[in-house]
């Protein structure tokens, strides 16, 4: 045999053909649904139209639409939908727990709380302001889970569970005693995509996309560590550093998703269980597939919050739940246990 | 007898518990050694201190003359290949991607999976005799399967040590003869074995170099033949036996005179 033909015969047996062909495969889907998301809504746009007010934008009512309202909605979506699941990947894969959200690192509650606070202080008004406020919370949440949480996974679930808990109940105290802080806090906990496009996207969203090819850079050397601290170690794993900057990840996408679209967690949970089977035990693959179908979850769920209701729209973040929720229960079902 | 690899004067502990005091160890080069012990005589424990897993708390363990913990994490592990007692294998993973693990030493962030990486883990799987099972589920196989799937990958890193923490434990006798003959094997072809072994009488029979330990002491050391007699069994394992010559090798054979009580 060639030395090239060895290199292709490695490929596939390593890499797998079928992992690159789904992916691939995902990726078409993903623009397909893309396309379709874009043209739906109050205003049904073809998608021939929505492709021409991408590459050849005539400045139309149509096309006006598209790119400053719709396109900018639907990149919103891909782009949190790929955090959300890819974060979720990390978390499960660093804790070992299939069952691991996101929002165990205290992001969700952390944003949330400094919502609350935020708003009860006066200055959570405009969505900058609430941006700023949810980012901050967040980051200071997971790192405070993350200094407390370091030494085991096991701790680190617990440290989280228990400040959520508290920030929770902290929170929904301030916002009983101050109705006015209840509404914004309920505008952004319901979890959407609407009205979010004027918000300064540009910085959650680049620092998304620089933590998504972190992940992808740092997926060798976590799939070390799913081989137990002992043998990453020896393997040549730097684990503590690795861990350290998985964390780190984590809290970025995790906090920049939640700031700029509110409690969608649920992602971070269905979207890597959904594509474990198909990464089977490969941490870069798991991390490609979730890259994928995050999007893919998140754009459906959009396009069902904008087309289920007559009148207005059912917050993205019900729909995800009814969505994922089903899926959740046929993977365990379908592949038994060993899913979980 | 040269010896790369070398403790010098460690003391091992775990928080305040101390394990061992002061030990020196020199591996010979080339030649295979077996740890003997009771249990928890910080047989593991030195291994651990080997391969850095655990950083003596004064001492140093050195490799050709450079300390260790020097040596940047992936330079370590193209020396020194290591397999504990109770690996932890990833979900779902099947059998060529786990052995496929062991390269993770060879390969840069982002680089492609190489021919030499391929014929690493095709020759691995051979030689440890797991080459049928490449797409079977790890978790779906017996122990002993396992142990050898396990093997293979340490095989995969490609390194001139192989530290293996009672590698026999989940086997079969068979498949226990059969992988101390690997390791024999592994070791004519010039690389250095370091094991620890449960069975005094495998030892004596495969091992060049035998250190018997006691108590986080080294107790004795040596050639099996020289080293190995009734008083020593007694002292390190509190058995009463005699010694004899293995009618197959020769090597010494320990045969208690326990019987009962």
């Amino acid at each position: 045999m060639t030395a090239a033909g060895r290199t292709t015969g490695a490929a596939t047996t390593q890499r797998g053909v079928p992992q690159a062909g789904l992916l691939i495969g995902g990726f078409v889907l993903l623009a397909a649904i893309a396309v379709v998301s874009v043209g739906v809504g109050a205003r049904s746009i073809s998608p021939v139209d929505v492709v021409r007010a991408l590459l050849d934008h005539q400045g139309t009512d149509d096309h006006v639409i598209v790119r400053d309202v719709r396109a900018p909605r639907a990149l919103l979506a891909v782009a949190v939908g790929a955090a959300l699941a890819v974060a979720g990947a990390l978390i499960q894969t660093l804790a070992r727990n299939p069952l691991a959200e996101p929002g165990v690192l205290g992001v969700t509650a952390g944003a949330g709380f400094a919502i609350t606070l935020g708003s009860g202080l006066g200055f959570a008004a405009g969505q900058a302001g609430q941006l700023g406020c949810a980012v901050l919370g967040s980051v200071l949440a997971a790192l405070l889970v993350a200094t407390v949480g370091r030494r085991s996974p096991l701790r680190l679930v617990l440290t989280g569970v228990a400040l959520t808990a508290v920030l929770t109940g902290v929170a929904l105290g301030m916002r009983l005693m101050l109705p006015d802080v209840f509404d914004v806090y309920r505008f952004w906990s319901v979890g959407s995509l609407a009205a979010r496009e004027q918000a300064p996207l540009v910085w959650p969203l680049t620092a998304i996309v620089v933590c998504l090819v972190g992940a992808l850079a740092l997926s060798r050397a976590l799939n070390a560590l799913t081989m137990g601290e002992s043998v990453a170690h020896t393997l040549g794993a730097e684990v503590n550093r690795v861990r350290a900057i998985t964390l780190v990840l984590i809290t970025v996408l995790s906090g920049a998703a939640t700031a700029v679209a509110g409690p969608i967690l649920f992602v971070g949970l269905i979207v890597p269980h959904l594509v474990r089977r198909i990464a089977a035990g490969s941490v870069p693959w798991l991390v490609l597939h979730s890259m994928v179908l995050g999007p893919i979850l998140l754009l459906v769920a959009d396009i069902g919050s904008r087309v289920l209701l007559p009148t207005g729209e059912v917050p993205v973040a019900v729909v995800t739940a009814f969505l994922g929720g089903p899926m959740l229960i046929w993977a365990v079902r379908r592949f038994g246990e060993g899913s979980l | 007898m040269s010896a790369r690899l070398t403790a010098r004067d460690i003391t091992l502990r775990y928080g305040d518990r101390v394990v061992s005091t002061r030990l020196d160890l020199d591996v010979p080069d080339g030649a295979f050694t077996a740890i003997v012990g009771p249990n928890a005589c910080g047989k593991s424990t030195l291994l651990r201190a080997l391969v850095r897993l655990l950083r003596p708390a004064s001492g140093q363990v050195e490799l050709d003359g450079r300390e260790v913990g020097g040596y940047p994490a992936k330079a370590l592990a193209k020396q020194l290949g290591f397999l504990p007692q109770d690996p932890l294998a990833p979900d779902d993973i099947k059998v060529r991607q786990l052995v496929g693990r062991g390269r993770f030493p060879h390969q840069s962030m982002l680089a492609l999976w190489s021919a030499a990486d391929e014929d690493a883990v095709t020759g691995a799987m051979e030689a440890a005799g797991v080459a049928d099972l490449g797409d079977r589920p790890v978790q779906e196989l017996s122990g002993g399967q396992r142990q050898r799937v396990w093997m293979a990958m340490v095989l995969a890193q490609e390194t001139p040590y192989l530290l293996l923490d009672e590698p026999t434990s989940f086997l079969d006798i068979t498949h226990q003869y059969q992988l101390l003959g690997l390791l024999a094997k592994l070791r004519d072809e010039g690389r250095t074995v370091i094991a620890v072994l449960h069975d005094i009488n495998q030892a004596c029979r495969f091992a060049d170099h035998l250190v018997a330990m006691k108590d986080g002491r080294i107790v004795a050391e040596g050639d099996p033949t020289d080293v190995v007699d009734a008083a020593l069994i007694k002292d390190v394992f509190d058995l009463p036996s005699i010694v004899v010559p293995d009618p197959v090798t020769d090597t010494p054979m320990v045969v208690p005179t326990l019987q009962g009580e």
